[in-house]
């Protein structure tokens, strides 16, 4: 029978609809939950009290990363966590996934580490998969080719206790980024680029799929980056066909198929892919030739210019909403319209999160900070992404690196990318962050973001100011 | 249930409101859902020692006991953090009226009885300026026929999942619904 041609959205949504009744939702099967501390006790809560279990425990999959304290050793437990909250909060997760017979990577486990980053990293997260998460940058792993995206506290619990969600069919959106990236421009400046083209909602009720050239050049962990930030565009899911890139990234990790079963996998992998002649709702083209480093100047994460560029003033902006909002976002970050952000002082610099802890982010990094010095009075924060990118780093002598520099050489948390476990912005302060979101307060209460790539990080930690990462 | 709502709002008309405003992450290490509502808008209700602030339209008098909240476009982006729907129902909000809504934010509001109603830009231009206007003006939301009306505006019709409506409306609990399809999620495990 012949079959109209499908996305790669359709093919993963397809295969896992266990049933749809007339006018309701999808019931989703979901093939892999992966949890933290902060989503969850609430469900759990809710499972005991329906006295019911957590239906597949060996698709679930528990880690400790928001609210864990990151300073030098604390990994093993040594140091206290930020306060008393927020260590009942770790300690309820422990007894829950003893309780449940989820699989937990504690503190002090050898795998602990950003539930995004070890998920890939551990090889729980495989192409064609649904996967979920009560976490928004779930959609970091769509870089593999699988369908996979935040939900809320009451999903977490839909998902332990049935292993499936209520979901409607969301319309797909194609963004082609065409051309070869230009030297000292990264996968973060893609993103950058893309939201700041559509806005924060741009992309809202849509599952994206990015192609083109630039997007094929990509690294995995590059690819992670420009689906991660998926959801700052409004998107829930972001996806990228797998290829051979991917499945030489993931043979040999802990959880995927070996010997025979891996070969089968990987075939049934390569049929992932859209179909020549397959349609999405909506189509984005993007010249990643004609990128340069991109920099957030606003309060949201779709408030970026190129680094080069001026920012903007609010009596050009033609709509009202727009110019209100841009009004209240430079009053907030105390930025002068019109100027430039070169040469703007820089109080911290954040190397880490979801989007750039990875060891690609490092070395990036490293390479502009060696022979370098943290400029004074700026605190650098590096904070890996996992343990096992930490003993990565370390074999290969990044931590020197930063450590000589100046830099503070962290354990693996999210750390001050959402500022729950001490690690935080001052009021006032500025800081160049890779993570997702410059929010007003999201790196601390009254602290003020701009987002970039590692480069431009690192750039602005061994100058003090914000720096075009191609003049170094 | 829920049953029709006819209350005073709350103007809040910024675009893109994101969750870590609504409630800052600070106030996520609990492990309970109650008590949220102290700490909704924390970080834009309080000063620096806690005082609220008077310019605040959460602080206004005629605040506490709003039923609907009246915000901008694209309310709830950023974080899944159910936190928010949660501290907005404390409060005592039992509606959202706004341009548009993230996803996530519009499944986790769904889900705590928080009905987000999104109206045309123009619509909503209406509705902002009415209650700028008259700040006690009542605005009426009728889930049932699905519209929304305030003073001499005539009601307008909002779109809403059926399936949550009903959910809404019939007291449904989708965990409960989703573990009688038992069988039907055995043989799809079965067959793969």
């Amino acid at each position: 029978m012949a079959t109209s041609p499908r996305t790669l959205f359709d093919k993963i949504w397809d295969a896992h609809v266990v049933t749809e009744r007339d006018g309701e939702p999808a019931v989703l099967y979901i093939d892999l939950h992966l949890v933290h501390e902060v989503t969850s006790p609430q469900a759990f809560r809710g499972l005991r009290a329906r006295g019911i279990k957590v239906r597949r425990p060996e698709r679930t999959v528990a880690t400790m990363d928001h609210s864990v304290p990151t300073q030098a050793g604390t990994a093993r437990g040594r140091m206290p966590v930020v306060d008393a909250e927020a260590a009942a909060q770790l300690a309820e997760l422990e007894k829950n996934c003893a309780e449940f017979g989820v699989e937990l990577f504690a503190l002090g486990s050898d795998h602990q580490g950003i539930v995004h980053v070890i998920g890939p990293e551990l090889g729980f997260t495989q192409p064609g998969m649904t996967i979920v998460c009560g976490d928004s940058h779930t959609s970091t792993h769509g870089a593999f080719g699988a369908l996979a995206f935040g939900i809320g506290t009451s999903e977490v619990e839909h998902v332990l206790g049935t292993q499936c969600l209520l979901q409607r069919r969301p319309q797909t959106m194609l963004v082609e980024v065409s051309g070869q990236l230009a030297e000292g421009v990264t996968a973060k400046d893609i993103i950058l680029a893309l939201i700041a083209k559509i806005g924060v909602g741009g992309a809202t009720g849509h599952v994206i799929e990015y192609a083109g050239e630039a997007i094929r050049a990509l690294t995995m962990e590059q690819r992670m980056t420009v689906c991660n930030m998926s959801i700052e565009a409004g998107a829930r899911a972001g996806l990228i066909a797998p290829d051979e890139v991917t499945f030489e990234w993931l043979k040999g990790r802990p959880r995927v198929p070996q010997g025979a079963a891996w070969d089968a996998a990987v075939a049934r992998w390569q049929a992932l892919p859209s179909d020549p002649g397959a349609t999405w709702d909506t189509t984005v083209v993007l010249d990643g030739s004609a990128l340069e480093p991109m920099i957030t100047y606003g309060t949201n994460p779709g408030m970026g210019i190129a680094i080069t560029q001026p920012v903007p003033a609010p009596d050009q902006m033609s709509d009202p909403r727009e110019r209100a909002a841009l009004d209240k976002a430079l009053r907030y970050m105390d930025l002068e319209p019109g100027r430039s952000l070169l040469g703007h002082p820089v109080d911290v610099v954040f190397l880490g999160s979801c989007t750039n802890s990875r060891l690609g982010d490092l070395r990036a990094a490293a390479q502009v900070v060696a022979g370098r010095q943290v400029a004074p009075g700026v605190r650098f924060l590096v904070v890996p992404g996992s343990q096992a990118i930490k003993r990565q780093a370390e074999a290969e002598g990044l931590d020197r690196i930063f450590r000589e520099a100046g830099a503070e050489w962290r354990e693996s948390g999210c750390s001050m990318c959402i500022a729950m476990n001490g690690d935080q912005l001052r009021p006032g302060q500025y800081a160049v962050s890779t993570s997702n979101r410059n929010f007003e307060g999201r790196q601390g209460k009254g602290g003020r973001t701009f987002l970039a790539s590692p480069l431009t990080a690192a750039a602005a930690a061994v100058t003090g100011r914000i720096t075009d990462p191609r003049q170094l | 249930m829920f049953d029709r709502i006819q209350s005073r709002a709350v103007l809040l008309p910024h675009d893109d409101i994101d969750t870590d405003q609504i409630i800052p992450a600070r106030f996520l290490k609990v492990t309970s859902r109650d008590g949220l509502g102290v700490h909704l808008f924390q970080d834009w209700r309080y000063d620096a020692g806690g005082a609220p602030k008077a310019d605040f339209p959460l602080n206004a008098e005629g605040a506490r006991g709003a039923k609907v909240l009246i915000a901008g476009h694209n309310f709830g982006c950023g974080s899944s953090r159910e936190h928010a729907p949660w501290a907005l129902c404390d409060f005592g909000f039992r509606a959202v009226v706004a341009g548009s809504f993230a996803d996530i934010f519009r499944s986790n509001a769904l889900k705590n009885g928080l009905l987000p109603v999104a109206l045309g830009s123009e619509e909503h231009a209406r509705v902002c300026a009415a209650r700028q206007a008259d700040p006690s003006l009542e605005v009426t939301i009728d889930l049932e026929r699905q519209e929304v009306a305030w003073a001499s505006q005539q009601p307008i019709r909002f779109a809403v999942d059926p399936f949550a409506r009903r959910c809404l409306l019939e007291g449904v609990d989708e965990l409960g619904y989703l573990l009688s399809l038992q069988r039907e999620i055995e043989a799809y495990e079965a067959s793969r």
